[in-house]
């Protein structure tokens, strides 16, 4: 009895050793891969402090909502408190629906959204903004990547009836005639296409639901939802676990924002819009076809409403564009002059450069004009 | 962890003896005192757990009120849609059949290495092969999960194949549809290793519980050590596997992160258990959890309510087979 409790001593503190080596190469491990579309240090040059007005901001501000924006706004969040001391800035990237929600409720200043307002949210604003009501500030546009991955393949052009099909698991083979003819040149081998989609609901799902349903509405008939409609291919959760499966299946198709496909080294399809030549997914291709949008909403409100179809040269037409939801007039005292000071700085010249670096996409000149002017007159 | 449940004191050897009506107290003040306090603390705890199922089947009710599908037979969870439409019939089927992939797997597997501690291996050995097996249970499951994502599937495509071409036949095998080996059979197989510790650790302390005195016995009839083991060992320790088996089940039954990363998830019943596909009740509320409004978490909630019931009757039969054994009943559970 007693020998054997001496080997069961030693035994575990053997595991407990090996536990505890365990945890400390997690640990080190795990650092790499947070945060994929952070730039390393190279946002700290680029943005002089000199850009930022302070104002009167003061305290403590609290915003939430998309995860889609997370990294622009850290960017801008550090930039910002680095330059204005005694101002801090929470951002809690939870989703756009549970944004809405707290700006709603009166429990953030701010709230970050993948998709504009909808009227009867706009309704329920007017409680929490007693003399006005919220309004949608367009202030990061972002390519949808469809990364893919298949061995002697490195440039690939599809045009949006081929990934409806694709998506749709109607086109089976990566050497159907469909995709052959958009790739003269290319040899496409003979394996099985293994489409992947979001396991869970998801903003980057319905964008590419919208694009897909604009830009080919023979071929894509369901609605632009959160959740992925079609019945068939394979699913990973969250754009991380899609672009590992791409990363990893020989054969494979996804689509994520460009940060993964950037970090990961994934290589991405060049869309053929129709126009002189495929559109790479760039933050500059990005910009050109969010240039094309227009603005929808009336009043202060500038949602944008996208033009999928659009044909210009380079344009990258498979775009998100995100928002902040503000109060138009009605904001509260305390925060106001730390929101339109933040605001101001997100849309300046240096606060949307600095988008590129984190692959995302500026909002263009024309709206980002408007965008400032509408900051400005925020009370 | 599994370590928690084995008894480490050496058997008494008859059956403990049947509960006293209610504990006697001595008059003293401390000893009056102590009873209320546990009373009153145990009173709590059923009160407790009883406001949270109070809570969970109204929240249940209401989502279950406004299904406009069969909450038992519809294959889709879309409670965000107009109209609200989810069913439970493919995480039922998923859970169910996952876990008894996992059971067939590792029970074997765990009674074999079970045996090979208390029985075969050598003293030296013994110890620290059961620490190690131990020490698999005290992994936490989202890195089994990331361990199965990177190395298991792409493993288990070859195995897939394989059953594939000589198992075709089984139907059950039979893969037909391309995708790599995110499916409800490698999710069984991944819960099989979560468990294998569970149920090793259990049926372990049980096996070295057998009296010696059965074990000499058959030895001096002249029995060898195979004979031994099917002759003593097994018998007294059915029950002990038993319970084993079920503790293993509870923990495939609710294991949720480790599946999610592993399965390709979809609203399909399938028995092809090499396709991708499929989806388990734990699987399925860690995924639309962060995204749901109120109404998806109450929908939510019903599903869990309904693997609730599942692992109390699971447990329920657990108790019944045990309890028709007690003479044996090396480990009470």
């Amino acid at each position: 009895m007693k020998l054997q409790r001496k080997n069961r001593l030693r035994a575990t503190a053997l595991g407990a050793l090996a536990v505890s080596g365990a945890l400390v190469l997690t640990a080190c491990g795990s650092d790499d891969n947070s945060d994929p579309g952070t730039p390393k240090a190279n946002g700290d040059k680029s943005s002089s402090a000199s850009s930022i007005d302070c104002g009167k901001a003061k305290g403590q501000l609290r915003a939430s909502g998309s995860s889609a924006q997370k990294n622009a706004m850290d960017l801008w969040v550090k930039n910002y408190m680095a330059a204005c001391s005694g101002v801090e800035i929470n951002y809690n990237s939870s989703s756009s629906g549970e944004g809405i929600v707290a700006f709603n409720q009166g429990t953030v200043a701010f709230a970050g959204s993948d998709s504009a307002l909808k009227p009867e949210e706009v309704e329920e604003s007017k409680k929490s903004c007693k003399t006005g009501q919220g309004i949608n500030l367009p202030m990061v546009g972002g390519p949808i990547a469809i990364g893919y991955h298949l061995e002697g393949v490195d440039k690939l052009t599809l045009d949006a009836p081929t990934l409806a099909k694709i998506f749709d698991t109607k086109i089976k083979k990566w050497n159907d005639p469909a995709i052959a003819k958009l790739n003269d040149g290319v040899k496409l081998p003979d394996k099985s296409i293994q489409a992947f989609h979001r396991s869970e609901d998801s903003g980057t799902t319905q964008n590419l639901g919208k694009y897909l349903g604009a830009a080919a509405p023979k071929d894509w008939k369901y609605e632009a939802e959160k959740k992925w409609p079609a019945p068939g291919g394979q699913a990973a959760s969250g754009s991380s676990g899609v672009a590992a499966q791409v990363k990893q299946v020989d054969g494979a198709i996804g689509y994520f924002e460009l940060s993964y496909a950037k970090s990961q080294s994934i290589s991405t399809v060049d869309i053929d819009t129709g126009g002189s030549a495929p559109a790479e997914a760039t933050s500059e291709n990005a910009s050109k076809a969010i240039a094309a949008a227009k603005i929808k909403g009336t009043g202060k409100d500038l949602a944008l409403d996208l033009d999928y179809t659009t044909k210009a040269d380079g344009a990258y037409p498979l775009v998100l564009v995100t928002y902040e939801v503000v109060c138009d007039t009605g904001n509260k005292a305390e925060t106001l002059d730390t929101v339109k000071s933040f605001l101001s700085y997100a849309a300046s010249d240096d606060g949307q450069k600095i988008l590129t670096e984190a692959g995302y996409a500026p909002i263009p000149a024309e709206i980002n004009a408007k965008v400032r002017e509408t900051v400005n007159g925020l009370s | 962890m599994a370590s928690t449940t084995p008894i480490d004191t050496p058997p008494a050897p008859p059956a403990p003896p049947e509960r006293d009506e209610s504990p006697k107290s001595t008059g003293r003040m401390g000893d009056k005192v102590f009873v209320g306090l546990s009373r009153g603390s145990g009173i709590l705890l059923l009160v407790i757990m009883a406001s949270i199922a109070v809570f969970l089947s109204y929240r249940a009710a209401i989502a279950i009120s406004k299904d406009e599908g069969n909450f038992l037979t519809t294959f889709d969870w879309n409670p965000a849609g107009d109209p609200p439409v989810f069913g439970i019939a493919v995480l039922l089927f998923g859970t169910v059949v996952s876990s008894i992939i996992a059971m067939v797997i590792a029970v074997p597997i765990a009674v074999g290495i079970a045996l090979f501690i208390s029985h075969y291996a050598p003293r030296k050995l013994a110890a620290p092969i059961a620490y190690v097996v131990d020490l698999l249970a005290a992994v936490p499951s989202i890195v089994y999960g990331i361990w199965g994502a990177l190395v298991l599937v792409p493993y288990l495509e070859g195995l897939n194949l394989w059953l594939d071409q000589f198992f075709g036949w089984t139907y059950i095998f039979e893969k037909t549809e391309v995708g790599v080996a995110r499916s409800l059979f490698t999710v069984g197989v991944l819960l099989a290793i979560m468990i294998l510790p569970i149920v090793t650790s259990v049926s372990r302390e049980v096996f070295l519980q057998v009296p010696k005195m059965n074990e000499e016995a058959a030895l001096a009839l002249g029995a060898t050590r195979w004979e031994v083991i099917r002759l003593s060992v097994l018998p007294f320790g059915r029950s002990g596997i038993i319970s084993a088996s079920m503790l293993g089940l509870g923990r495939a039954l609710g294991e949720t992160m480790a599946v999610a990363t592993v399965l390709s998830p979809s609203f399909i019943i399938s028995l092809h258990v090499l396709n991708p596909g499929g989806g388990t009740f734990a699987q399925n509320i860690a995924a639309k959890f962060g995204e749901a409004d109120e109404f998806g978490r109450d929908a939510l909630i019903a599903s869990g309510l309904v693997l609730f019931v599942l692992t109390l009757l699971v447990n329920g039969a657990a108790r019944l087979i045990i309890a028709r054994r007690k003479e044996y009943s090396g480990a009470n559970a």
